[in-house]
């Protein structure tokens, strides 16, 4: 995970297209300086952050969905909820669900277990867009090739 | 039991926090409702929840932009009760 720039997964676990889930990991840092602030003497991963993690294991789930044609942006979450807390040096395991795809949209379910317990989970709807930009796009695939998402499974899929 | 237009406008009201009254069976969701995209998907999971359909949005949507359907034929709500009323019949056909 390198929280500074928002990448809050650090890999690809499984990406099953048939079932339309996928599953990712993620290791909180022992050290940011997020964590100077958030907070002094107790330090903990932002609940915001947490769902960010979420919203970012759903959104290359529905960029694996949508083969590569389209950009996931955040548009809504619901029902999102912070079960327990989250320390530095953490292990996080993600997975998320598709709910809907159509319509410019796409809806999931997401979670977080944390040592096998559910930490938190939301339901998360994404705007769909074609990538703005080249540039953009072969960005995220190099995003995608750090993360090992299995781009085989587009093919099969 | 409850015109489909009655559940409709129920769903939108609660949804979007439009009062009810304000509802009319001639009233464009998007023009005159003030409904937009993100709102209409919350209606439109809560529409297909309540009738046991599946409404084909995204082909709605895609007519729509290529201008072989206009968006009072999907959007004004007497529309689009009847086009909810064909899902339900083809449903049980």
């Amino acid at each position: 995970m390198r929280i500074e720039y928002f990448q809050l997964i650090d890999r690809i676990v499984d990406l099953d297209l048939a079932q339309q889930t996928i599953r990712t990991e993620a290791r909180v840092p022992t050290a940011s300086t997020i964590f100077e602030g958030h907070f002094p003497g107790f330090p903990l991963m932002p609940g915001v952050l947490l769902i960010e993690a979420m919203a970012q294991t759903s959104g290359w789930l529905v960029i694996a969905v949508t083969k590569f044609t389209r950009m996931p942006f955040f548009a809504a979450l619901k029902e999102a909820k912070l079960r327990s807390f989250i320390t530095p040096g953490q292990t996080l395991s993600l997975s998320a669900k598709l709910l809907h795809e159509g319509s410019g949209f796409a809806v999931t379910s997401a979670e977080i277990r944390c040592d096998g317990k559910l930490a938190c989970n939301a339901e998360i709807t994404f705007r769909l867009v074609e990538f703005p930009n080249p540039e953009f796009r072969a960005a995220m695939e190099r995003m995608a090739a750090t993360l090992e998402f299995p781009t085989g499974a587009l093919a099969h899929g | 039991m409850p015109s489909t237009f009655d559940t409709v406008a129920n769903i939108i009201s609660e949804t979007c926090d439009i009062p009810r009254e304000t509802i009319k069976p001639e009233s464009h969701a998007i023009n005159d409702l003030g409904i937009d995209s993100l709102d209409f998907l919350d209606i439109a999971f809560a529409i297909d929840k309540a009738f046991g359909i599946k409404m084909p949005l995204e082909q709605w949507t895609q007519e729509v932009n290529d201008g072989k359907a206009t968006t009072e034929q999907y959007f004004q709500l007497n529309n689009l009760c009847t086009r909810i009323d064909e899902l339900v019949a083809a449903k049980g056909a």
